[in-house]
């Protein structure tokens, strides 16, 4: 980088320059269109302000952390990209595209580039784990064969090939979020949204779902929303990354203190409002006295 | 919100769900397979309650009104009575009853469960609609199966009555049959087929709607199931009064 904050073009590979070059030609397929963007955004249920004003975009292949209490509007937000809920006032865009007043056939052609992970899976009971990820496929009637192999494939990603046969109630709790992501990933949507993914997992199974949201990072360019109020979260996806090696293997390594991670940031709210916005040192380094207590707990 | 406005929004809602429902046909994907399953579940599998209820509902009739026929000299029309009274009422009527009984709290449970778990959002994230998927198939099924439920429970009713009518008053079975045909018109027929059409709708839409308006947990799906199945009666039998007076009024006008 030089004086200028500018990377010399000897130094960007040549794939770069042609990347860009196609984005400066076409930007609305580019990387400079934010996967999402919430402007000025206004929600209200009854007397109870959940959302004020809230504006923020999240870049492609950019993982957003949404913190804050319980009841501070993080879930809310994720609703609102899926069009679940309309705002009061105020614009959500999706790739681009402003979803704030579209129709349910619209939304439906929206929410297949989203993935969305919820807190407990919210898997299918009446399904196997097969067809809980072979769900969309099914829905848009895709030939048996090929919803066998891409059911495989991601069922291999979150390493759960051998439960393809199971119920949902045989499943435990970690196994369910993983099922449930596998069955968010498929169709390979550019945008995933998970809410409270490691909400009541032990420790190394946290870490698992964790490691899953780096690959999808780092590996897959995946934007990503992820809603929760625990601090391993972003102590494990927002100082490590993955690369692969030669053989296809994934390692997960360390950032280190001198680095960040670039497509890694934070969000906090409090009382409808976004009260901290940055990187992870800038929120281990924050004074404010709310910040303080989230982080330590007191 | 006070009952009356709470009673009005609710109406507007399931009226409005009805609609979306009927309108959900018109639209792909349409849920032939899953129409099929509902009508299995609900169909085939009421008519054990619903033969048996006609049945034994048949069979008491007979008993009540045997002596009092007897006594003016009139038990050879018995089965003039209890085919009217079975027909245009008590088959429809107790038909619908129970399958609200039976089917009404099933699909409030199941919906409900899915709303508490999430699973109706996460339907609506995967880019399908609740409505079409789960709503369209099951008022569906109701509306094919019931009407063939209440012919059911009609026909076991009339077997019922008989059976009682010979074994216990020693009637022939043929007069009892000949009493039954010609107490039988078309009208009644008619009548009797519009009847569960109607109910099979209440039924769907205001179990549909009551489990997928449930809030507040397990808890709530336990409400929710107690008011389909009470709501739902409750329809059932103001509009049979209504429906009946309609039908009356239509019915008598026509060359049946």
């Amino acid at each position: 980088m030089n004086d200028d904050g500018e990377i010399p073009e000897n130094l960007l590979p040549d794939e770069w320059e042609v990347d860009d070059q196609i984005e400066a030609d076409d930007p609305e397929k580019g990387r400079l269109v934010p996967a999402l963007e919430f402007r000025n955004v206004d929600l209200a249920f009854d007397d109870q302000v959940i959302l004020s004003d809230v504006s923020f975009m999240v870049g492609r292949g950019e993982t957003r952390f949404v913190l804050g209490g319980s009841g501070t509007g993080k879930s809310t937000v994720i609703k609102l990209v899926l069009g679940l809920i309309k705002p009061d006032s105020g614009q959500v865009f999706v790739e681009g595209e402003d979803i704030t007043h579209m129709d349910d056939v619209d939304l439906g052609r929206i929410r297949k580039k989203i993935g969305m992970v919820f807190q407990d899976g919210a898997l299918f009971d009446s399904l196997s784990v097969y067809e809980n990820v072979a769900y969309r496929l099914h829905e848009a009637r895709v030939p048996e064969d090929e919803v066998e192999h891409e059911v495989v494939r991601m069922l291999q990603f979150v390493d759960l090939e051998d439960a393809i046969d199971k119920m949902p109630i045989e499943l435990s709790g970690g196994m369910r979020r993983r099922v449930g992501i596998a069955r968010a990933l498929v169709g390979n949507p550019s945008i995933v949204l998970f809410d409270e993914p490691t909400a009541g997992l032990d420790p190394p199974t946290a870490r698992t779902i964790c490691e899953l949201a780096i690959k999808l990072r780092d590996i897959e360019d995946v934007s990503s929303i992820f809603v929760t109020h625990e601090m391993n979260n972003l102590e494990y996806v927002g100082s490590e990354y993955a690369i692969l090696d030669r053989k296809g293997n994934i390692h997960y390594e360390l950032a280190g203190k001198t680095y960040c991670l670039l497509n890694t940031k934070i969000m906090m709210l409090l009382k409808g409002d976004i009260w901290f916005t940055g990187r992870e040192e800038e929120l281990r380094a924050s004074e404010d006295p709310y910040i303080r207590k989230f982080i330590r707990g007191k | 919100m006070n009952p009356i406005t709470r009673f009005l929004f609710e109406l507007q809602e399931i009226t409005n769900l009805l609609w979306r429902a009927i309108k959900g046909l018109g639209k792909k994907p349409r849920y032939f397979k899953e129409i099929i399953r509902q009508m299995d579940s609900i169909g085939v599998g009421s008519v054990g309650i619903v033969v048996l209820t006609g049945f034994f509902t048949g069979g008491v009739l007979v008993l009540q009104a045997f002596p009092t026929l007897e006594y003016y000299g009139a038990q050879s029309n018995v089965g003039q009575g209890i085919a009217a009274s079975l027909i245009r009422e008590l088959g429809p009527v107790l038909a619908a009853l129970m399958v609200a009984g039976r089917v009404g709290s099933a699909i409030s449970a199941e919906l409900g469960s899915m709303v508490v778990s999430q699973q109706i959002e996460a339907m609506r994230a995967l880019g399908t609609s609740p409505v079409r998927k789960l709503v369209t198939p099951r008022i569906i099924a109701l509306l094919v199966t019931l009407p063939m439920l209440t012919i059911g429970a009609d026909i076991a009713g009339l077997i019922g009555g008989g059976l009682v009518a010979k074994q216990l008053f020693g009637l022939d079975i043929n007069t009892y049959i000949s009493s039954v045909r010609s107490g039988t018109d078309v009208n009644d027929i008619v009548a009797g087929m519009i009847k569960p059409l109607v109910f099979g709708g209440i039924i769907g839409a205001v179990s549909c709607y009551k489990g997928l308006s449930t809030t507040g947990g397990t808890v709530g799906v336990g409400t929710s199931t107690t008011q389909a199945v009470v709501s739902s009666s409750i329809t059932i039998i103001v509009a049979d009064f209504f429906l009946s007076k309609i039908l009356q009024s239509a019915l008598s006008s026509t060359l049946f």
